[in-house]
């Protein structure tokens, strides 16, 4: 190996882990506020790659069809809710937010699809039609079961992958898609060629991150999320709605998802399962970082970037047995510094 | 022969039923259904063993289908280059599995909760990698021309005759595991998901259990891959993606995961489904998908929602309940009895034992004996570390610093287990009981390190002897606290004064030489809490010795032969009963000081 490869490898590596540090992000985000391991989080990078790179081809992303069933769905579960407890009043600000939103997106995105707009409005319309499917999968899936334990909650989780990746295939089909870089240029940085591509996604990766950080310390949004990851029952005694922190960490993770699939979508090409191993990798980084710490969940999962281009280059065919195989002693380890009684969840 | 025994040879009727069909059904339906049948069998195995490990254990797994792929991958690289028979590849199959889960086994039966599920799902991702990478597997396309199996000259070579062989093993492996459920293990098994702390105070070794179970759920997966390449007689990675051990474990939720027979249930069930699912769905939709995983994924959220205990319960609730629980357990042989110290010998000794939590100092610099053939009561107003002190004492919590000593050998170093062992038991302030368990099986955990027999012995009912005596002693001490009316009655069921009685007939089932018992009274009433202090006074005359923590007066000054004051973690007072009513530092204590 010379030093240009070496020096592209950190590269592809980098840009890779950044991806992953967003995806750990929005994995302990979630698993702190509703104590959910979000395995389909890489659903949602699936949904934006695909539908961004089906835009770019003016054709109809079937993105927007999940949107409208999941809100027809979600708004019968939260009708039938009020109608049982007879409080018409709600039932207005449930058709609006539920119904009208998501047909109305359905019905920009139609209209506005064949007409091959600027990227950066398809980026928008992108995130418009997937971002609303966080709260609306809070809704539909977990919401019910808010206090089950944390391994009910887990076969939730596979269960909404399942569904997922299945509706993923059906309306995206089995097709590889790539889009269009957002900026083609490439910099001489000594002997490294860097592709302006990757600077893009280093680049969001650390904005949304810095973000996410000012939301968390400054805003009231923000320490509502943070009261509940801490002590579920104290957030709801001093009048924290859970409910709704549930749906914020859901609308957090599905931005960051959505997010993701856009900055990833020019890099490689993706197929409707591919977001469920990214989703994966994330909780490796997170884990790697021992899964309590956003900084250290960040620097784990730029090392499962390194790893990943690394392997590629010596074992290609192995680099995902090495990626996942990673984790095993690395579990072993957490599970031996945290030796905590867990019982009682009967 | 009495009824009672009678009636554990008459077999269920649903099971009789069950047989009957598995009998009839290679003569009576065609080649397609016989083999849809071969696939139930060999899902049935690998969900029983899910069912044993996640809905007993409370271990979740999502990487079954790797102990599948690597038996059937060992029997075909055993049998197709090596041309070695395919009992030679059964045997390779199920060492390398035993191996390798021996090796994911030592560490992650020690994770918690969701840490596991992550780590199977990854490790499930590995194998299908290097499954499909190999050269000598085949890489993707898999390796073919697997012979089939043969058996005294018999060759397997249908999916009839591979119907007789897989079920004929699928149904063993479901008796065993019934039987497993039905024992000294099982029960401290099915003790382990919610009351870990319990069950090791009763000296079950739960990391070890874990990983017997573990290893034996893994066994089966092999077992079922080793049939099913001598079966299908082709091997290829598809078979064995995350999908597959997702789809393992949904079936096993269907089933209601903490039943034998809820295996075949959801097996059954989701394996039909999936069959009329794929026949069905393409003719409504013009794409081709993976549509029958959507349905699948809807199933399991809407019953997750809706039937968090699957469906078996719905199946149990059709049939009539099993008889076989209510009956007494049949008279037996008495378990050996550990000899007593003698009265006035020193028994357990604590000396200068602090405890704090974060800044809370619960215990400090407390000391104090207890001699044989004694009871002392341990009193002082709530918050004051008396709880703290047993847990102490019982190895459930460490000592920051101190010694604690129990017929002169050092204990503040054991843990629980070990230290049940030397002969201490004790209640817990908050009932410790298995809801879902019958009085008598509660009360037979408490007798757990009297038997020896162990798990495998157990699947073959090799142990109904020591078995029989487990129980008998069980029932007697359920007898001795007044509960005989109760014994089959599910420990969830009865009064909370009642509770309590269980948890002093599960301690006196270990045949203890020190009790610990946490408000042995709260809840009883004035004639129970008469008969519980004549009980206690019984024991001391046999000479168990009782460290007794209790907020009623009456019932203590009247019983324990010594009292220890504690107030804020420290010992305030100790001397006898009359001393201590009289004590001014013991009145401010409880009543507050005039100041």
């Amino acid at each position: 190996m010379n030093e240009d490869i070496f020096l592209w490898l950190i590269q592809d590596g980098v840009t890779n882990g950044a991806i992953y540090a967003l995806l750990a992000l929005a994995l302990l985000l979630v698993f702190a506020v509703t104590r959910v391991i979000f395995v389909p989080q890489g659903e949602f990078i699936t949904f934006s790659a695909l539908s961004l790179a089906l835009l770019e081809a003016g054709r109809t992303p079937g993105t927007l069809y999940i949107l409208v069933i999941g809100g027809l769905a979600a708004a019968a579960m939260e009708a039938f809710v009020a109608l049982r407890e007879r409080a018409w009043r709600r039932l207005p600000r449930i058709a609006a937010l539920y119904v009208l939103l998501p047909v109305a997106v359905a019905v920009l995105v139609a209209w506005a699809a064949p007409r091959k707009f600027d990227q950066w409005i398809q980026v928008l319309l992108v995130l418009a039609m997937v971002v609303p499917l966080g709260p609306i999968l809070y809704r539909i899936a977990y919401q019910p079961l808010a206090n089950a334990s944390v391994l009910v909650l887990f076969i939730v989780s596979m269960a909404v992958h399942y569904v997922l990746t299945g509706l993923s295939l059906v309306f995206f089909g089995s097709e590889g898609l790539r889009s269009r870089p957002f900026w083609d240029a490439k910099f001489r940085l000594g002997v490294l060629e860097v592709s302006a591509q990757s600077i893009c996604v280093v680049v969001a990766s650390l904005v949304l991150i810095l973000i996410l950080w000012f939301l968390f310390e400054h805003s009231i949004y923000g320490k509502a999320l943070r009261a509940t990851a801490m002590n579920r029952v104290g957030a709801r005694l001093v009048g924290i709605p859970t409910v709704l922190t549930g749906h914020l960490s859901f609308l957090l993770a599905a931005l960051i998802g959505a997010v993701s699939g856009i900055l990833i979508a020019p890099i490689t090409t993706l197929y409707y399962d591919t977001g469920f191993l990214f989703g994966l990798k994330g909780f490796v980084g997170a884990i790697l970082g021992g899964m309590g710490s956003y900084p250290l969940a960040a620097l784990g999962s730029i090392a499962v970037g390194l790893l990943e281009s690394f392997s590629s280059f010596w074992a290609s065919a192995f680099k995902e047995v090495i990626v996942f195989t990673l984790i095993i002693p690395m579990l072993a380890w957490l599970s031996l510094r945290s030796r905590h009684v867990e019982e009682d969840e009967e | 022969m009495t009824a009672a025994s009678a009636a554990k040879l008459r077999p269920h009727p649903a099971l009789a039923a069950f047989v009957a069909f598995l009998v009839v059904a290679p003569f009576a339906l065609s080649e397609f259904y016989v083999t849809l049948m071969n696939y139930i069998g060999l899902a049935t195995l690998v969900v029983l063993g899910l069912v044993l490990l996640t809905g007993v254990t409370g271990l979740m797994s999502f990487g079954q289908q790797a102990f599948v792929g690597i038996s059937a991958y060992t029997t075909g690289v055993v049998t197709t280059l090596y041309g070695g028979s395919p009992w030679l590849g059964l045997a390779a199959g199920l060492g390398l599995t035993a191996l390798v889960a021996l090796g994911l086994g030592l560490i992650t039966v020690r994770l918690s909760g969701h840490y596991l599920p992550l780590c199977t799902i990854a490790w499930g991702i590995s194998a299908y990698f290097v499954f499909g990478n190999l050269d000598v597997l085949g890489r993707y396309n898999g390796l073919g021309s697997i012979p089939a199996l043969s058996l005294f000259g018999w060759t397997v070579d249908t999916g009839r005759k591979s119907y007789a062989l897989i079920w004929v093993a699928t149904l063993a492996a479901l008796l065993a595991a019934r039987n497993l459920l039905d024992s000294r293990s099982g029960r401290a098994l099915r003790a382990l998901r919610f009351r870990a702390t319990m069950a090791e105070s009763f000296g079950i070794d739960a990391a070890q259990l874990k990983l017997v179970i573990f290893l034996y759920a893994a066994l089966l997966a092999s077992l079922s891959g080793w049939l099913y390449a001598h079966f299908l007689r082709f091997v290829s990675p598809g078979a064995f993606t995350v999908n597959v051990g997702i789809e393992y474990l949904f079936m096993a939720v269907v089933g209601g995961a903490s039943q034998v027979w809820g295996a075949v249930i959801g097996a059954s069930l989701l394996t039909m489904l999936k069959e009329w699912l794929k026949d069905i769905l393409p003719r409504f939709f013009e794409q081709s998908g993976n549509y029958e995983a959507i349905v699948f994924g809807l199933l399991m959220l809407a019953l997750l929602h809706r039937a968090r205990d699957g469906l078996m319960p719905v199946f149990a609730r059709l049939g009539r309940g099993d008889p076989r629980r209510a009956s007494p357990p049949v008279a037996a042989p008495g378990l050996s009895r550990r000899p007593r110290p003698a009265a006035g010998k020193l028994l357990l000794e604590l000396r200068g034992v602090n405890k704090s939590f974060g800044g809370l100092a619960a215990v400090r610099e407390l000391s104090f004996e207890m001699r044989g053939g004694e009871i002392l009561g341990l009193i002082g107003p709530n918050g004051a570390g008396k709880s703290t002190v047993f847990n102490l004492v019982t190895g459930v919590l460490p000592a920051d610093g101190g010694q604690i000593r129990f017929r002169g050998e050092r204990i503040d170093a054991l843990p629980a287990r070990r230290i049940a062992r030397l002969g201490i038991a004790r209640t817990f302030q908050h009932v410790n009981l298995v809801g879902a368990m019958s009085v008598l099986e509660n009360v037979a955990i408490g007798a757990h390190l009297r038997g020896a027999q162990g798990t495998v012995a157990a699947m073959l009912r090799l142990e109904r002897d020591e078995e029989r005596r487990l129980l008998h002693e069980a029932a007697r001490q359920v007898e001795r606290v007044g509960l005989a009316a109760h014994l089959g009655d599910s420990s969830a069921s009865l009064a909370l004064g009642q509770q309590r009685l269980v948890e002093i007939s599960r301690a006196l089932a270990a045949d203890p030489v020190l009790m610990l018992l946490d408000e042995p009274a709260a809840g009883l009433r004035y004639q129970e809490k008469q008969a519980l202090a004549g009980l206690l006074r019984r024991l001391r005359a046999e000479g168990v010795s009782i460290l007794l923590v209790e907020h009623d007066m009456e019932f203590v000054m009247g019983l324990v032969d010594r009292l220890v004051v504690m107030d804020f973690g420290e010992k305030i007072a100790e001397g006898l009963p009359g001393e201590i009513r009289s004590d001014p530092v013991v009145i401010e204590a409880y009543l507050g000081g005039i100041e």
